[in-house]
C-alpha cells in the first residue's frame, strides 16, 4: 500500500531534484513555476509564473484553445448548433467527451449535444479557402436541425488561411434570420485552454447576451457562472437554489440553453464558481447592466454554506436568509455523517490535485473535510490571479500571447444599465464580510511547505508520486492510468471519472465515498504475485 | 425521450457538413502506430491541443496510459513555421524522456504551414540534439486528407522508410503488417504465425504495449513493440503481407518498390474466410504446411457456424466503421448468411463500394452504402429500413438505444467496455468471439422482448 510518505520530504531539495534533469532553458523557466508556498505577513504568496508557453518537448497536461472555447464554456449548451470549422479531428474528439449532462425540459425540446457537426475541410478548402463551404454547412446544418442559433468555431489551419469566419457568420445570419455566430478559437492562439474561454466570453457576450429583455420573474434571481454540469453538478446546485426560494436565471453554462444566455442580465447577482473560466462575463455584465459579482464555491459542505449564506446576505431578505439557514440545518449535519463515516478510511491521507482552473483549489474543500492533507497542487492553465488572488491583477505582465486575445470594450448600457445596490450599500455588504470581484486564489489556503506547481508534466508528476507517495492523485484522463500503474489511484477532475455529481450538499458526500473507495480498494495489495512476494524456491511445504 | 432527436428519415441532401462522424484525422492513427515500436516517443508537430485530444482518446479507448510530445505551436510558430519548436523539442525529448525513437507526425498546421520535417531532423542531428544511437522517424499526417486509417498507414511506412536496410542477404523472415486493429489481434496475428512455424517481423506490434499488466511499476517504454533492429531486418525479407488494403499496403509496397521485398496484400483476417486466405497464403510464402492445431481451431468455428446458423440467418446488420474492418466484417456476416444491408465508412477510398457491392451481391435487398459516409445518415437509413444489428464504436450506442437495436461495438473508438484491449477479433478465434458477441446481442434481446410464453430456455 501507498498510503504512508516514505520519510519526511524535504519540498525545496525535490524541487531542485526535480530541475536537475532539464536542459538549462527548461530548468530556468520550470523553477519559476514551481514553488514551495510560504506567505508574507501580509498574508501574500509569492509571484508564481503561469499562463505561459509550454516548452516544446514537454509531456504536458494542456489542450487547446479551440477545446476551452468549444469544449469547455459552450459544450454544455443544449441548443446550440455547434458546427467545427475545420478537418474533422478537432469536432471529433470534442463530440461527448465531456460528460456534461443536459436535461431538456420536454421530449420535444431542441437537444444538439449528442451530434457532432464539422465541416470536414479537406485539401481542397484548404488550398482554396474554406467560407465557401462553412456557409453551405451553415445551411444544410439549418435545413436538417431548424435550430434558434448556430455558432461557428474555427481550428488551427482556418485562421492560417485566412478564412473570415465572422463575415460568414453575419450573412448567415441574415440569410437564415436565426442568430449565426462565430468564434476566432484557433488552437494555437494564447497557451492553454485559458485563451478559449476568454474568446468563448466575449463572443457569448456580444451575440447573446442582453438580447432578451423580458422580465425574469423572482425575487431573487441570480446566475451561476462558471459551472459546467459535470456528472450533474448543476442539478444538485438548481434544486439547493429551488429550496432556498433563489431564481437561477442562467447557468455558464452546466445545462444551460440559449434562451437563459439571452436573459442572463436580468439577474442581480452573478456568482462566480470558477473564476478562470468565465470571470470575464461576470466583469463585463457588471459594467455593461449593473449586475456585481461575487466568488462562491459549492465545492465541499461547509464551502456551500457559506456561499449560500453570503447570496442571502446579497439580498439582505429575511425570510431568504432564514430559508437558507433552514436548508443549510438540515443538509450539512448528512454532509458531516457522511464525513465521519469515512475518516476513519481517510484521515490524514496525502492528496495531490493538478487539474483545471479551479478544481485543482475547490477540491482542497472536500479533502479537508475528509480529514486528508493536500500535499502538492497546481492548475494546469490558469493565471497569476488563480494562484495569488485578484489583488496581483495590476502587476501581470501581458506577453504577446495573452495581447492577441481581445477584450472588449464595455460601457453602461444607457438604457438598460441599473446598479443594484447604492454605494452605502455595498460599502455594508462588504463590512460585513461580503467581498465583491474578489478571488483570493488558491495558494493564500494552503499551507506552507506545500508545493505549488503550474503546468505539471508528466516528469514531474512522476516525481512527486515517488517520493510522497500520495493515496490519491487529482488529475485528467491522460494522467490517469500512468499514476495508476504506479499503484496510486487517480480521481478525474475534469470529469469526475463516471462520478458526480460532486457539488452542492448531496455531492459532497458523494465524493467523499468516492474517496474512500480510492484509497481502500483492495486491488492495490493484488499488484505482487505471492511468488514474487516469496521468491524462496523451497517448494516442499505445498505438499504437506 | 430520444438521444438523436433531431435525426428524421428523410433524407436531404449534404455537401458540406458532416455531422455524426465516422472517421477521424490521421495523426491519431499516426501516434497509435507510433506506440508499437519499442522505446518509441509519438511526437505532435503542431500545437498541443491535436496532441491532448489524441492522447485523450487513445487513452479512453486503451484504459491504459498513452504518451507523446508535442511542438506546443503558438501564433508565432503559425507564422513563422515550427522549426524553433520541434529543434526544441527533440532536443528535451532526448534529455527528459530519453526514449530510443521519436516518430515526428505533422498536424493541419504544420502541413499547412509546410514544415519540411527531414529537413528539421536533419538540423537537430547537425546541432546534436538527436543523440549518436538514437532515431528520428517522420510521417506526414494532414488530417485534410484521409482518416485516423491514412495516418496509420503514413506511420508504418515512416517506419520502413526510417530503419529499413538491405544487406542483399534475405533473412528467411516474413513481414507481418497487421493492419490498424487492436494488439489483442497483433497477438493473435503473431500466434497464428508462430503455429505455422514462420518467422515473423510484425510492425507496428502493440501487444504489451497498450494492454499492460498492473504491477506498481511504471516504464514510459514497455518492453514491447517490434524492435528497431527488427524494422531494420525488415528489408531482407523474403516476402511482406499486408493486411487491409487501407492501413498497410503503402509500407508492404514501398518494401516491394525500394528494397525488392514481394508483397501481398490481404484483406484483414476477420472471418472464416479472409482468415482462410491469410493462412493459405502464409503458409505458400513461407512454404510449410498447416498444423493440426490450426486446422482444429478452424473446425470449431465452423462448428458453431452450423450450431448456431438459425439465429444469423437473414439477420439484418447496419456497419460503420473503418474500410479494411468492415470490408472483412461484411464478408464473415455473409458467411454467416446474415444481410449486411447499411454500411458507412468515414474513410475515403474508391474500392469500398464496389468490394462490398461484389461481396453482398446475392442479398435479396437494397443494400445503402457511403463512403465518406456519417453516422447521421447511418441513422436516417436504420429508421427508413430498421436492422437487427449495429456494429459500430461506441458512437452507436445512441442510435443502439433510440432505434431498439442490439450492438455490438467494434473499430475505433471503444470508450464504454473492456474486451477489445484483451480479446482479439481476427484469426479463427476472433472469429468465434464475433460469433459469441453477435449471439449474446440477438438473444439477450430476443429473451427480454419476446412474449412471455415464448420464451425458451434452450436456444
Ligand atoms: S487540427 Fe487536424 S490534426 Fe489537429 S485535431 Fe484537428 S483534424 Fe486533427
Ligand atoms: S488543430 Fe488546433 S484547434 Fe484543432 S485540436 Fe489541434 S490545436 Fe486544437
Amino acid at each position: 500500500m501507498t498510503t504512508k510518505p516514505k520519510k519526511t520530504v524535504d519540498p525545496s531539495v525535490l524541487k531542485e531534484e526535480m530541475l536537475r534533469k532539464y536542459p538549462p532553458k527548461v530548468a530556468r523557466k520550470r523553477s519559476k513555476q514551481i514553488l514551495v508556498n510560504e506567505l508574507d505577513e501580509q498574508g501574500h504568496s509569492q509571484e508564481i509564473m503561469s499562463n505561459v508557453r509550454t516548452i516544446p518537448g514537454i509531456i504536458t497536461q494542456r489542450g487547446c484553445t479551440y477545446a476551452g472555447c468549444k469544449g469547455v464554456v459552450l459544450g454544455p449548451t443544449r441548443d446550440i448548433v455547434n458546427i467545427t470549422h475545420g478537418p474533422i479531428g478537432c469536432g471529433f474528439y470534442s463530440w461527448l467527451t465531456r460528460r456534461n449532462q443536459t436535461l431538456p425540459p420536454t421530449p420535444e425540446s431542441e437537444n444538439y449535444m449528442p451530434y457532432c457537426f464539422s465541416t470536414d475541410m479537406g485539401e481542397h478548402d484548404i488550398v482554396f479557402g474554406g467560407e465557401k463551404k462553412l456557409r453551405q454547412a451553415v445551411q444544410e446544418a439549418f435545413d436538417a436541425m431548424n435550430p434558434k442559433a448556430i455558432g461557428i468555431f474555427s481550428t488551427c489551419p482556418v485562421g492560417l488561411i485566412g478564412d473570415d469566419v465572422h463575415a460568414v457568420a453575419r450573412d448567415m445570419k441574415e440569410k437564415l434570420g436565426i442568430n449565426v455566430f462565430a468564434f476566432s478559437c484557433e488552437g494555437y492562439k494564447g497557451v492553454s485552454q485559458s485563451a478559449g474561454h476568454h474568446i468563448a466570453n466575449n463572443q457569448l457576450f456580444k451575440h447573446v447576451i442582453g438580447l432578451d429583455d423580458t422580465p425574469t420573474e423572482g425575487k431573487f434571481k441570480i446566475n451561476l457562472l462558471g459551472e459546467y454540469n459535470i456528472g450533474g453538478d448543476a442539478f444538485e446546485l438548481e434544486e439547493l437554489f429551488t429550496r432556498c426560494g433563489i431564481t437561477l436565471v442562467s447557468t455558464f453554462s452546466g445545462n444551460s440553453s440559449y434562451d437563459q444566455f439571452a436573459k442572463s442580465h436580468s439577474a442581480d447577482l452573478n456568482c462566480v464558481m470558477c473564476h478562470r473560466s468565465i470571470n470575464y462575463v461576470a466583469e463585463m455584465i457588471e459594467k455593461k447592466f449593473g449586475a456585481p459579482w461575487i466568488k462562491v464555491n459549492f465545492i465541499g459542505g461547509e464551502a456551500t454554506a457559506k456561499s449560500l449564506r453570503r447570496i442571502a446576505q446579497y439580498f439582505g431578505d429575511k425570510e431568504l436568509i432564514e430559508r437558507v439557514e433552514a436548508v443549510i440545518a438540515e443538509e450539512l449535519p448528512k454532509v458531516k455523517a457522511a464525513a465521519e463515516e469515512v475518516l476513519p478510511t481517510t484521515e490524514g491521507k496525502l492528496a495531490m490535485l493538478f487539474v483545471g482552473g479551479s478544481r485543482a483549489h475547490h477540491y482542497q474543500e472536500l479533502f479537508h473535510e475528509m480529514g486528508m492533507k493536500t500535499i502538492a497542487a497546481g492548475y494546469e492553465f490558469a493565471h497569476r490571479d488563480d494562484y495569488e488572488g485578484r489583488h496581483v491583477l495590476p502587476s501581470v505582465k501581458v506577453d504577446a500571447d495573452s495581447r492577441n486575445i481581445e477584450e472588449l470594450e464595455v460601457e453602461a448600457d444607457p438604457a438598460r444599465y441599473r446598479a443594484r445596490k447604492t454605494p452605502e450599500e455595498l460599502k455594508a455588504l462588504e463590512d460585513a464580510g461580503v467581498e465583491f470581484k474578489n478571488y483570493p486564489g488558491m495558494m493564500m489556503e494552503m499551507e506552507s511547505k506545500t508545493l505549488i506547481i503550474d503546468d505539471i508534466n508528466h516528469y514531474e508528476s512522476e516525481a512527486l508520486i515517488e517520493k510522497y507517495k500520495p493515496a490519491v492523485f487529482c488529475a485528467g484522463i491522460k494522467e490517469k492510468y500512468v499514476v495508476q500503474k504506479l499503484g496510486v489511484p487517480l480521481k478525474q477532475l475534469h470529469n469526475y471519472d463516471v462520478g458526480g455529481p460532486y457539488a452542492g450538499f448531496g455531492g459532497a458526500a458523494n465524493f467523499y465515498r468516492e474517496i474512500a473507495r480510492l484509497v481502500s480498494s483492495k486491488v492495490w495489495t493484488y499488484m505482487k504475485a505471492p511468488w514474487e512476494e516469496n521468491p524462496e524456491l523451497s517448494a516442499t511445504y505445498v505438499w504437506e | 425521450m430520444t438521444l438523436l432527436r433531431h435525426t428524421t428519415p428523410e433524407i436531404k441532401p449534404r455537401k458540406a457538413l458532416t455531422i455524426n462522424p465516422a472517421k477521424t484525422c490521421q495523426p491519431i492513427g499516426a501516434m497509435y502506430a507510433a506506440l508499437g515500436i519499442r522505446g518509441c516517443l509519438p511526437h505532435s508537430h503542431g500545437s498541443q491541443g491535436c496532441c491532448a485530444y489524441h492522447r485523450s482518446a487513445l487513452t479512453r479507448h486503451y484504459k491504459e496510459p498513452v504518451m507523446a510530445g508535442t511542438s506546443s505551436f503558438t501564433e508565432g510558430s503559425s507564422v513563422f513555421g515550427g522549426q524553433a519548436n520541434l529543434l526544441q523539442a527533440l532536443e528535451n525529448i532526448f534529455a527528459i524522456y530519453e526514449p530510443d525513437v521519436v516518430a515526428v507526425h505533422t498536424t493541419c498546421l504544420s502541413e499547412t504551414i509546410g514544415d519540411d520535417i527531414p529537413q528539421i531532423v536533419a538540423k537537430a542531428r547537425q546541432e546534436g540534439k538527436v543523440p549518436d544511437g538514437k532515431h528520428v522517424i517522420y510521417a506526414n499526417t494532414p488530417s485534410y486528407v484521409g482518416s485516423h486509417v491514412t495516418g496509420f498507414a503514413n506511420m508504418v511506412k515512416g517506419m520502413v522508410r526510417g530503419f529499413a536496410q538491405k544487406t542483399g542477404k534475405k533473412n528467411g523472415r516474413v513481414n507481418l503488417i497487421p493492419g490498424y486493429v487492436e494488439p489483442a489481434d497483433m497477438a493473435e496475428i503473431k500466434h497464428l504465425a508462430e503455429a505455422l512455424g514462420v518467422k515473423s517481423i510484425l510492425f507496428p506490434d502493440t501487444s504489451g504495449v497498450l494492454n499492460g499488466p498492473l504491477t506498481g511499476q511504471y516504464s514510459m517504454f514497455p518492453e514491447a513493440g517490434v524492435t528497431v533492429d527488427e524494422l531494420k531486418a525488415s528489408g531482407d525479407a523474403i516476402g511482406t503481407l499486408g493486411l487491409g488494403e487501407w492501413a498497410s499496403a503503402e509500407a508492404a509496397r514501398y518494401l516491394d518498390s525500394e528494397f525488392k521485398v514481394p508483397c501481398k496484400i490481404l484483406d484483414l483476417p476477420i472471418g472464416l474466410k479472409a482468415t482462410d486466405r491469410f493462412v493459405d497464403t502464409l503458409r505458400q510464402l513461407a512454404g510449410k504446411s498447416v498444423p493440426e492445431s490450426i486446422n482444429f481451431e478452424r473446425g470449431q468455428l465452423v462448428d458453431v457456424i452450423s450450431d448456431w446458423h438459425q439465429y444469423f440467418y437473414h439477420k439484418k446488420v447496419a456497419l460503420a466503421g473503418d474500410p479494411d474492418q468492415i470490408i472483412s466484417l461484411v464478408e464473415f456476416l455473409v458467411t454467416l448468411d446474415m444481410w449486411p444491408v447499411h454500411i458507412v465508412t468515414g474513410t475515403p477510398g474508391k474500392r469500398f463500394e464496389a468490394r462490398i457491392r461484389e461481396l453482398t451481391a446475392d442479398i435479396p435487398h437494397e443494400v445503402n452504402v457511403k463512403v465518406e459516409g456519417d453516422m447521421f445518415l447511418l441513422h436516417q437509413w436504420i429508421k427508413q429500413t430498421p436492422v437487427d444489428l449495429l456494429i459500430c464504436n461506441s458512437y452507436g450506442k445512441y442510435i443502439a438505444r433510440d432505434e431498439n437495436i442490439p450492438l455490438i461495438r467494434h473499430g475505433f473508438p471503444i470508450l464504454d467496455r473492456m474486451g477489445h484491449v484483451y480479446f482479439p477479433t481476427v484469426g479463427y478465434k476472433g472469429a468465434l468471439r464475433l460469433c459469441e458477441k453477435i449471439l449474446d446481442a440477438l438473444l439477450d434481446k430476443q429473451d427480454l422482448t419476446c412474449p412471455e410464453h415464448q420464451v425458451e430456455l434452450q436456444m
